[in-house]
């Protein structure tokens, strides 16, 4: 059973139509990689996910769990065990880190995890306020630790993060993705977009997918794509005939 | 000034109109309240009298410094629970010490306006409190100042002396019960923070839907002397003028104001005003403003006089609801060369972004609201002993201060 289903999905901002007839499935247990380059729709396809309203769905469905979610709220949607970090989250004044971790999930181990990412120092501080790129990456990931969703997606979790860091947002999202365990015994699943693939070399994805003009124009192994990519750019993608 | 002085000026302004804030008709209330009994410690107040304290933050069983509570007009309670703090109530401070008279009137004018005038020319009630000499206090003081009957004007005359080196932590708590439809407040302040003394100042305002508050503040600030002044305001009240003056007489002197405000009705004016009046003084004002209803003008005005003063404003509101305004009025006048003054002012709504973030956690959209609505109550406060702290953020934190 696919976790994530994406049915002929058509999405616009404003009056502009990002996504075109989009397909894609995510089986349990499965990270999927997204490449392609800027303006392509990948952090639309992101963010109609999530269900972040100012996206408007034209056409298509999105079933997750086996449950129709696109026209449910965003609130509903993370519930339902979708987690999004996102590229540029906003700060929110006087808002605490771990407040804010205690809201998100009250049973979570708030010290151990702010540790885990190297945070600790900034647990008293307003979530990403005055927060380098860096660390409102490592604070999304902190998010999501508490979180624990069951579908993640990542929106370029590697952009401004130094060597030193790369190797704990890498390992928390092996974690999330429960690479540490046995590949049946995996349930979680996720998605993540990179621009240079750095990060790839910090975790273990699955599946990769290029994306052009809205649609996934090739499907097939990371490792793989990303070396068509370095050797012809994206345009080599486009006349690829390899498909989900 | 001689006492038959300032009745005289005070008579003459009986019919003088605030500058600011809707007025008062004086005559719609009682100036004549029935005594209250006088207990010998705050724990033998009655019950309504503590709950309703408690509400205000002001926790009269807890460990403090002292404390003062006024009943109507009637001070029931004037404790000091250590020896570095007096505390009287101010008509037998006056009584007992010639030397209060040089204080008596000195930083608020008995004719500023009818309501100066009203207390001015009525029987003296409220607090003296005075730090000595070098004596620093961590537990607060705290006082209490209860309207308890309907359509009372209550009168409060407080003076506040810090001595050269000392510390001072005041809480005071202005509340009316349930039960009292109607009321009017009017305070008046006197604070005299000497030589290196350092004060922090908190109240906690909550009153009826039909009560109009009056507060007439002076504070003065010597060599070295330090204020915090931390002022809030979360419940209904139908009308509050507010525009506390400190001069920063002295080098160095430093003068911080927080105010955090909740409207959801009625006509609330308030702010600071502060004249640097020393070199090497600095000020700072910040105000936090939600509005679910109810029109909030958010004053600030900071006068540089002397050349390296410094002065900070930061007036911010959220406006949540068609029915309310918020009006955020800062001021700098600087009348000096090599001043360093600003302000940051912004009226706005909840950001959508924000409220997404939340919400991609799980949150629903009025958790998210709430939740944002609480962290922009929640003011920094620099300078108060940590209990105190955890007051201000206990009842700024109240789970139903919401977008609604």
């Amino acid at each position: 059973m696919w976790l994530l289903e994406i049915v002929d999905l058509s999405a616009s901002i404003g009056n502009k139509q990002v996504l075109k007839n989009f397909n894609l499935k995510i089986g349990s247990g499965e990270t999927h990689a997204l490449f392609g380059p800027n303006g392509t729709g990948k952090t639309t396809l992101l963010n109609v996910i999530a269900g972040i309203p100012r996206y408007k769905v034209d056409g298509g469905r999105i079933v997750f769990k086996g449950k129709d979610i696109t026209n449910m709220s965003m609130d509903e949607r993370a519930r339902l065990g979708i987690g999004m970090a996102f590229q540029r989250p906003p700060a929110i004044r006087g808002l605490r880190l771990k407040d804010l971790i205690r809201i998100i999930n009250p049973k979570a181990d708030v010290l151990a995890i702010l540790n885990r990412m190297d945070f600790a120092a900034f647990a008293e501080r307003d979530v990403n306020r005055g927060f380098s790129g860096g660390e409102v990456k490592r604070s999304e990931m902190v998010q999501l630790l508490a979180q624990q969703p069951d579908f993640v997606m990542l929106d370029e979790p590697d952009s401004g993060v130094d060597l030193e860091n790369i190797k704990l947002i890498g390992d928390a999202i092996n974690s999330l993705t429960q690479k540490d365990k046995r590949p049946s015994s995996r349930t979680k699943s996720g998605i993540i977009i990179t621009h240079f693939g750095h990060i790839l070399e910090y975790m273990k994805a699955d599946r990769a997918h290029v994306m052009l003009g809205g649609s996934i124009v090739c499907s097939g192994n990371p490792g793989e794509i990303l070396a068509q990519i370095k050797r012809s750019g994206y345009e080599g993608c486009a006349g690829c005939v390899c498909q989900t | 000034m001689r006492v038959s002085d300032i009745e005289e000026k005070a008579r003459r302004a009986r019919e003088k109109k605030a500058l600011f804030g809707t007025d008062v008709d004086l005559q719609s209330y009682e100036s004549e309240a029935k005594p209250q009994n006088i207990v010998e410690k705050a724990e033998e107040l009655p019950g309504a009298v503590k709950k309703a304290a408690l509400d205000v933050g002001v926790k009269l069983d807890a460990e403090s410094s002292g404390a003062y509570v006024q009943m109507d007009q009637t001070p029931v309670v004037a404790k000091s629970l250590y020896e570095g703090v007096e505390i009287m109530d101010i008509a037998s401070a006056l009584k007992q010490y010639d030397y209060l008279q040089d204080y008596w009137w000195k930083l608020v004018a008995p004719d500023a306006d009818k309501y100066t005038a009203d207390v001015a020319t009525s029987p003296p009630a409220g607090y003296f409190i005075r730090a000595k000499k070098g004596m620093k206090t961590v537990f607060p003081v705290k006082s209490c100042l209860y309207l308890g009957s309907t359509n009372l004007n209550q009168r409060v005359h407080n003076v506040i002396i810090a001595e050269e080196g000392s510390e001072l932590h005041v809480i005071t708590g202005c509340t009316t019960p349930a039960h009292v439809q109607r009321g009017l407040h009017i305070g008046v302040s006197e604070f005299f923070i000497q030589k290196n003394a350092r004060v922090s100042f908190t109240m906690v305002h909550s009153w009826g839907r039909e009560v109009e508050v009056r507060p007439r503040t002076g504070i003065t600030i010597a060599e070295g002397g330090s204020l915090s002044n931390n002022y809030i305001l979360l419940r209904p009240v139908k009308t509050i003028q507010t525009f506390p003056t400190a001069t920063l007489a002295g080098r160095g002197a430093v003068a911080s104001f927080n105010t955090v405000v909740y409207s959801t009705m009625g006509n609330i004016d308030i702010g600071s005003n502060v004249f640097l009046d020393a070199p090497e003084t600095s000020a700072e004002s910040i105000s936090r403003v939600v509005s679910v209803g109810g029109e909030v003008i958010a004053r600030g005005r900071m006068t540089g006089r002397v050349p390296g003063a410094r002065a900070h404003l930061e007036c911010v509101g959220l406006l949540l609801s068609e029915k309310g305004r918020i009006y955020s009025i800062p001021e700098l006048d600087g009348q000096s060369r090599d001043l360093d003054m600003s302000h940051e002012a912004a009226v706005g709504r909840i950001s959508e972004e924000e409220l997404e973030y939340l919400m991609a956690r799980g949150l629903t959209s009025e958790e998210a609201t709430s939740v944002i609505v609480r962290g922009f109550l929640d003011v920094e406060i620099k300078g108060l002993p940590e209990d105190l702290k955890q007051e201000i953020k206990n009842i700024t934190q109240r789970e139903d201060l919401k977008g609604s």
